[in-house]
């Protein structure tokens, strides 16, 4: 056997220049790159802003009627978080219970299957003649429309348990109460978060159509008799102002993701 | 000579139903205070089975199991279990995972939060024993799946079980990995007052570590054979290089081709 040669390589430490991370900034050049073209668009094809405004129409739409925005868009926040909270206690609760047996599992899924397939913009009406137009059906229609997908996340969690793991405890004498404590819950808790920013997205969904149909204010309510009054750019306004609260809640539920389950996302901690 | 640890009798289990695969038939098989007993046999002939009908995750249709003078009805408690699957819980550290079995047994669930130093104490011992000294703190997905399998077995060992039941816990290591490993166990089984029962495709691994080498037949499984290993202990890794050592390997290995061959 020949031994080789080793000799010590030394690093030679990389030089620090000065680099653009455009991974960081691509979701603003993106964004900015958006509403150029639609612009652009808009201003080269000629159609009418009560067709389609320009962004900067729609900016302007947004100064000028900020104070009705303003509230509004804090009563469509208020009423879709509030939904959305009640979703992630009711979702948790069933979830863990569907998921507790397999008989309540495949007794309960075609019922929340079936339930998830009505369009919810058919029950504004009915919680309308319950509760009245405003607030309260605007809630529980982001609380219909948000909580299935944290359901069967959660009860997804808990069945997918790995056998051998169950067979370790079960040898050593645990209980169902014990796996599903020290092993279900906190294994379920990655699906029942990565849920919350699909949830969060929906329940804005459901309160909006509720606003719209049912409601004397929120942005849907407040779009609504903006387009009755051929008032287009206040429209496209709310639709902003949409998105942005959408776009807020969902880095919110992506950073509690990211904060509550860090194991997960193992890779990206290894080192 | 005392009663066997572990007493298996005529055993028939049957999975799912009347028309169901018959896993083992006519099982027969005694195990000994403090033996190291290695199971082998064809891929298929019922050796999971066998260690879940000894740990009471499934109890048998026909004939008995005795597990510590007491027929086995539901889970026994005195077992300590690893698979090859290391099943660490990625939430938990490592020193955590060990402790989980404290957090279960009924002996030490009320006695963990009071004497919690105690028991961190024992469970770093055994980590120092295995070559992990340290690594206590570390989350299982930081370590290699050589290190994982050790606090498995950590873990399978933390609330001193009589008896050990390993189900080819080193199967998915390389060769290098598992011969270490080979020799953690070996150390345990040599330090500690355990039975162990090692469920394995490697017959070199068998003979190696164990007092005796159970063979099975295929589905429905029952012992074909049962040889005593006659190597004096402690064993070293240069056995593997001895002709008899070898020459009983490939004894065994005939054995099992014939087992296939009948089914």
């Amino acid at each position: 056997m020949t031994t080789l040669d080793t000799t010590t390589p030394v690093a030679v430490p990389p030089k620090p220049t000065f680099k653009v991370n455009w991974v960081r900034l691509a979701p603003f050049l993106y964004t900015i790159g958006l509403f150029v073209i639609w612009e652009v668009g808009v201003r080269i094809s000629g159609l009418p802003h009560t067709i389609l405004p320009t962004p900067t129409r729609v900016f302007e739409a947004i100064v000028q009627y900020w104070s009705p925005i303003w509230k509004n868009s804090i009563q469509t926040l208020y009423t879709t978080v509030l939904g959305f909270l009640i979703a992630v206690v009711a979702g948790l609760g069933i979830g863990l219970f569907i998921g507790w047996s397999k008989t309540i599992y495949a007794g309960l899924y075609p019922i929340m299957v079936g339930f998830n397939a009505i369009p919810k913009v058919a029950l504004v009406p009915i919680l309308v003649i319950w509760f009245g137009i405003g607030t309260v059906p605007a809630v529980l229609t982001a609380f219909l429309i948000s909580f299935f997908p944290i359901v069967v996340n959660v009860a997804t969690g808990l069945a997918t348990i790995e056998p051998e793991t169950e067979d370790v405890l079960r040898a050593l004498g645990a209980k169902k109460m014990d796996i599903m404590l020290k092993v279900g819950i906190p294994r379920s808790m990655p699906y029942f978060f990565g849920s919350l920013k699909v949830a969060i997205t929906l329940a804005f969904v459901g309160s909006v159509v509720s606003e719209t149909v049912a409601s004397n204010s929120g942005l849907g309510n407040m779009m609504a008799s903006a387009q009755s009054n051929f008032n287009v750019p206040l429209v496209f306004a709310g639709l902003l102002m949409l998105a942005v609260e959408g776009i807020a809640m969902y880095a919110l539920m992506a950073w509690v993701e990211k904060r509550m389950t860090g194991w997960a996302h193992r890779s990206s901690m290894a080192n | 000579m005392a009663s066997p640890l572990v007493s298996i009798e005529n055993v028939d289990m049957r999975y799912g139903g009347p028309s169901g695969t018959l896993a083992v038939s006519g099982l027969n098989l005694r195990i000994n205070r403090g033996e190291f007993v290695a199971v082998v046999g064809p891929s298929g002939c019922g050796k999971s089975t066998l260690m879940k009908l000894t740990t009471g995750l499934h109890i048998p249709q026909a004939g008995a199991v005795i597990v510590a003078n007491s027929q086995v009805t539901k889970p026994v408690s005195i077992v300590g279990m690893a698979f090859q699957n290391p099943t660490m819980l990625p939430w938990r550290t490592t020193l955590e995972n060990i402790l989980l079995p404290l957090e279960i047994v009924e002996k030490h669930r009320h006695r963990l939060r009071s004497h919690k130093a105690e028991y961190v104490a024992k469970a770093e011992k055994l980590l120092e024993t295995v070559g992990l000294k340290g690594f206590g703190e570390k989350f299982p997905w930081q370590l290699s799946g050589g290190m994982q399998q050790r606090a498995n077995l950590c873990r399978a060992l933390i609330h001193e079980p009589e008896l050990l039941m390993l189900d080819e816990p080193f199967g998915a290591l390389d060769a290098f990995t598992r011969e270490e490993l080979w020799c953690v166990i070996r150390d345990l089984h040599a330090s500690q007052d355990v039975t162990i029962v090692l469920v394995t495709h490697d017959l070199r691994e068998s003979v190696f570590l164990a007092d005796k080498v159970v063979v099975m037949s295929a589905r429905p499984g029952r012992v074909i054979a049962e040889h005593e290993v006659p190597f004096e202990r402690p064993r070293q890794l240069e056995l593997l290089y001895e002709p008899a050592f070898n020459e009983m390997v490939q004894k065994l290995h005939g054995e099992i081709a014939t087992a296939r061959v009948a089914a």
